[in-house]
């Protein structure tokens, strides 16, 4: 069973980094530049996961987030957002967007599987 | 008015051995030239402030594109006399590094003549008798066009402790 | 945006507050060694360095660092106590941490640095009560209690997962509790209106408990609770496993449920927003808040420009529009002021190592206090004055503290303390360091001088001249220079840095009882409000905070006062330059002088000079460093015309004119 993810992050070596963490252990990744394509791509195709940057140019992640669970489709969706640890204030606004967990930048590939998993649960 | 030697050279432009790229200037009627990657700008005479109980040296200071930087006169250091400016003075931008903190400092200078390329292997080190100035403020004298050109030590010259007389104030106990 | 800079130099801002962490937590474990919170975080600080250094290419600082997480793993989980020693490498391996990141890292003094680790840890686990103990043993029976926030489910939470971890760390049994899920006709299929108990037989901490509802912990209800070993739960009873909760049917909830219950349900909600707002903040690299300053200087140079065009024309709309320029630029200098402004405590936080290695060193107990660190200065203050006051804080400790049995002898507590302080007084910020050691021996301080020729002997000096000659290059009262004291900076490098920010010194003490060395910083250093005048031809700013008052000397006075230059104000005698002179200018004095009387402190001096020109708003400019002997002169400006003014040192003046009156008096 391989879980289908989408990566919403403006920085291209990040969404790398997070395509080939995810990738390596099975599960097949789509990206999106910013919040606008994330959204769009969002409600067009299917996602078990949605893994997004929150500072973004054209539509931020607080955003974007808080769109997507307007959308019948994507509600209940989990979405995880990248945060540093310096964040907290964000990290609770994110939250009350609707985000579903966070995981804290930088990153290590199998923090981020083990965030995944949970979040997915297994 | 101001100009900007475009003589910076670049990777590309790097010089057979012993020749580098200057800019000569005229103080007193002798020619000088300085390292065209040490100049910054050339600029017209601007107004400028004295420093009081400053050494002779550089009695003075600019406003260099919102900066205030110290002006050099380099006929202090020479021991030339110090005439008052006339409409070809220029002052001369350089950057260089004292006690280990890149500055920037203003020039005097009669007259700016060109970017020229100096051909160090026809040097001579300045002659240790039978000279007005200080050897050691002279990295070497080069022969050009049957004159001399003078490549001071800026490294000497503005590392010395004492660049010339300087007026002792009333220090406190 | 994170992505525009380097992730390299990223991660080295990330490392050095982590190091900052870890050090602090290890400060603060040597006092509290159980402390679970700060064994935490401490744990997670290193945990993070070493797999965000892995992540950018440190392998040697994620190899190495591995070692000091791992050690701590075991403390956090209680197989090794964090004694003392311990604490003590691992803080030297922190050292070296830093060094393997900033490069220039001794690599046998790593391998060193493990070895001595690996004997601590051998030693702390040895004297661990039962630190191997048997797993089965050592399992611990706990009650979960948990309600999800309303909208979990909606926001991709999913409790079949939370349950399914929880399943991974021990024997559970699952309760699923329904009496909040309303009617049928009311519900709402995305809320989560259950509850569960769960109970669990484990070997891992509550944090690991903890851990599975890392995510929504801050939102919702929780309870962890350590129950009896009568209670753990029959291993494999029936009743209620994770799977029935599963079954999506709150349908059959009983219809009890009411609008208060769902009250109780949202509250958590709530309660987690109102926490929310927690100060939000961006950082800004240094050098970016510098090139502001930079242009908000350059801005209000241009807009004192645009003031004197608009005052000598006739326009109203430009005279309009200036005072708008004015009035939007002196808001955004006070809010760049701000900006630059950085809590004190930044500076005081790495005292607490120093002194911990220097309780080390020399032997002496010593408790170090704190006060006022978030009083806010300059940035640059804090940079500048960074080894100043480690220099006086050795110095403190070196020669002010006592050993402790020089301290028992005389009836003290054995641990010395040694207080840091700051506190905002006016435009100053005062940084003081106190201890109660044995205090400045005025006595030895003036034979020393003596001795060294920094005075004449018996000579006449104020009880504040004889201590603040400590200050003078060359001088020590150590009998013998300590290894402490000996290196780094003296204490004359103490007293330029202090006067290069425009302060002061002041020092008292008693003797047994202690010193006190206060350290006076304007508050801010970039933009001063300055009084601009003339000088003979040449335009010269005082700084307005240090101008008491400004009188005329009129041509009869200053005739009268020739050789004698003095000044009767309000019956007290104030020595005074003047300029003219002292700039040696060679230009006739305008007929009607004007005597701008400065000071700094209790000690004042006039400065004659020839006009007062009116207020300026003066954009500190460093004099170069073919400048830098010019004592007269803190800095420089540039007017509102193009030129450069002079900004006078007044500290400087009113030595001089003070050295001066001491003269006159010494001649009759």
């Amino acid at each position: 069973m391989s879980a289908s993810i989408l990566t919403v992050d403006d920085s291209q070596s990040l969404r790398v980094a997070v395509k080939i963490a995810l990738t390596s252990v099975g599960y097949s990744v789509t990206e999106a530049c910013d919040g606008a394509e994330g959204l769009h791509k969002a409600s067009e195709g299917s996602f078990d996961l949605i893994i997004t940057d929150l500072n973004m140019p054209v539509m931020d992640g607080l955003t974007m987030i808080e769109s997507m669970r307007k959308v019948p489709k994507l509600a209940g969706v989990p979405i995880i957002f990248l945060t540093t640890e310096s964040d907290a204030g964000m990290k609770q606004r994110a939250k009350t967007a609707g985000a579903t967990g966070w995981v804290t930048k930088p990153f290590q590939p199998e923090g981020l599987v083990k965030i995944v998993k949970k979040v997915l649960g297994k | 008015m101001t100009t900007t030697p475009n003589a910076a050279p670049t990777a590309a432009q790097a010089h057979a051995e012993g020749e580098i790229e200057v800019l000569t200037f005229e103080l007193q009627g002798e020619i000088f030239a300085l390292e065209a990657t040490l100049v910054r700008e050339i600029l017209d005479m601007s107004p400028l402030t004295a420093v009081p109980g400053a050494q002779r040296f550089a009695s003075a200071v600019i406003n260099f594109r919102g900066k205030v930087i110290p002006l050099a006169d380099l006929r202090i250091a020479f021991g030339m006399p110090a005439e008052a400016a006339t409409i070809d003075s220029r002052i001369v931008v350089i950057e260089i590094v004292i006690d280990g903190t890149p500055t920037l400092v203003g020039l005097l200078t009669d007259r700016v003549h060109e970017v020229t390329t100096l051909d160090l292997s026809n040097s001579e080190p300045p002659p240790s008798i039978g000279m007005r100035w200080r050897p050691d403020y002279i990295r070497c004298l080069v022969k050009r066009s049957g004159q001399f050109v003078i490549l001071p030590s800026l490294d000497n010259i503005f590392a010395s402790p004492k660049r010339g007389s300087k007026p002792q104030l009333v220090t406190a106990a | 945006m994170s992505d525009s800079t380097d992730p390299i130099a990223i991660f080295r801002t990330e490392a050095d507050e982590l190091l900052e962490k870890i050090e602090q937590g290890l400060l603060d474990l040597s006092v509290d060694p159980e402390n679970k919170a700060i064994l935490n975080d401490t744990f997670r600080s290193l945990h993070t360095l070493k797999g965000s250094g892995a992540m950018f290419g440190f392998d040697a600082l994620a190899a190495f660092t591995h070692h000091c997480e791992n050690a701590f793993d075991r403390i956090r989980k209680g197989e090794i106590r964090a004694t003392e020693d311990l604490i003590s490498v691992v803080l030297a391996a922190k050292d070296h941490m830093r060094a393997l990141i900033e490069g220039g890292a001794d690599l046998a003094h790593g391998a060193g640095l493990l070895a001595r680790l690996e004997r601590e840890v051998a030693i702390a686990s040895g004297a661990a009560p039962a630190p191997e103990a048997p797993a089965a043993d050592a399992r611990v029976a706990w009650r979960i209690r948990f309600r999800l926030p309303l909208n979990a489910l909606a926001n991709g939470c999913n409790p079949l997962a939370l349950l399914a971890e929880m399943r991974d760390l021990g024997e559970v049994r699952v309760v699923a509790d329904a009496a909040a899920v309303p009617p049928l006709d009311s519900l709402e299929p995305t809320e989560c209106h259950l509850a569960w108990t769960v109970d669990i037989l484990t070997d891992k901490p509550r944090s690991a408990i903890e851990e599975v509802f890392i995510f929504v912990i801050d939102d919702m209800e929780l309870a962890i609770e350590q129950v009896a070993a009568g209670d753990r739960p029959a291993v494999a009873e029936p009743a209620a496993t994770a799977t029935s909760v599963a079954s999506p049917q709150p349908a059959q909830a009983a219809p009890a449920a009411t609008a208060s219950s769902q009250t109780t349900a949202a509250a958590p909600t709530g309660a987690g927003d109102a926490r929310a707002p927690a100060g939000e903040s961006v950082r800004v690299p240094a050098e970016r808040l510098d090139e502001l300053m930079d242009r908000v200087g350059e801005l209000v140079i241009a807009q004192s420009r645009l003031s004197q065009i608009a005052a000598s024309s006739l326009d109203l709309n430009l005279r309009a529009v200036s005072e708008d320029i004015e009035r939007l630029s002196n808001e955004l200098r006070n809010t760049m002021m701000v900006l630059r402004m950085v809590p004190v405590g930044t500076l005081f936080g790495r005292f607490r190592r120093l002194v911990h290695d220097l309780s080390r060193e020399t032997g002496k107990s010593i408790a170090l206090t704190t006060e006022g660190e978030s009083t806010e200065v300059d940035k640059t203050v804090v940079e500048r004055l960074a080894d100043p006051l480690v220099h006086l804080v050795r110095n403190a400790v070196d020669h002010g503290l006592e050993t402790p049995e020089q301290r028992a002898a005389a009836g003290k507590p054995e641990t010395g303390q040694v207080r840091l302080s700051a506190r905002q007084a006016g435009g100053e910020v005062v940084i003081s360091i106190s201890d109660d050691g044995r205090g400045i021996d005025r006595q030895r301080v003036r034979e020393k001088a003596e001795t060294q020729g920094l005075i004449v002997p018996g000579a006449k000096l104020s009880d504040q001249d004889v201590l603040q000659l400590i200050f003078q290059p060359g001088f020590s009262t150590a009998a013998a220079i300590t290894n402490l004291s000996g290196r780094g900076v003296g204490m004359d490098v103490v007293k330029r840095t202090v006067e290069a920010l425009r302060g002061s010194i002041d020092i008292a003490t008693d003797m047994g009882r202690g010193a006190d060395i206060s350290l006076r910083i304007p508050l801010t250093l970039a933009i001063i409000d300055g009084l601009l005048v003339r000088v003979g031809t040449g335009r010269y700013v005082i700084p307005l905070s240090a101008v008491e008052e400004c009188l005329e000397l009129s041509v009869e006075e200053d005739l009268r006062s020739r050789g004698r230059s003095f000044l009767s104000v309000r019956d007290a005698l104030v020595p005074y330059l003047r300029l003219r002179d002292v700039f040696a200018t060679g230009t006739e004095p305008d007929r009607y002088q004007k005597v701008v009387v400065v000071s700094t402190g209790s000690e004042r001096v006039g400065l004659v000079v020839d006009q007062i020109i009116g207020d300026h708003q003066t954009v500190i400019k460093a004099m170069s460093k073919l400048h830098e002997d010019v004592a007269m002169f803190s800095g420089a400006t540039i007017l509102g015309d193009g030129s450069v003014a002079l900004i006078l040192d007044v500290s400087h003046l009113v030595s001089v004119g003070q050295s001066q009156e001491a003269q006159l008096r010494a001649a009759g």
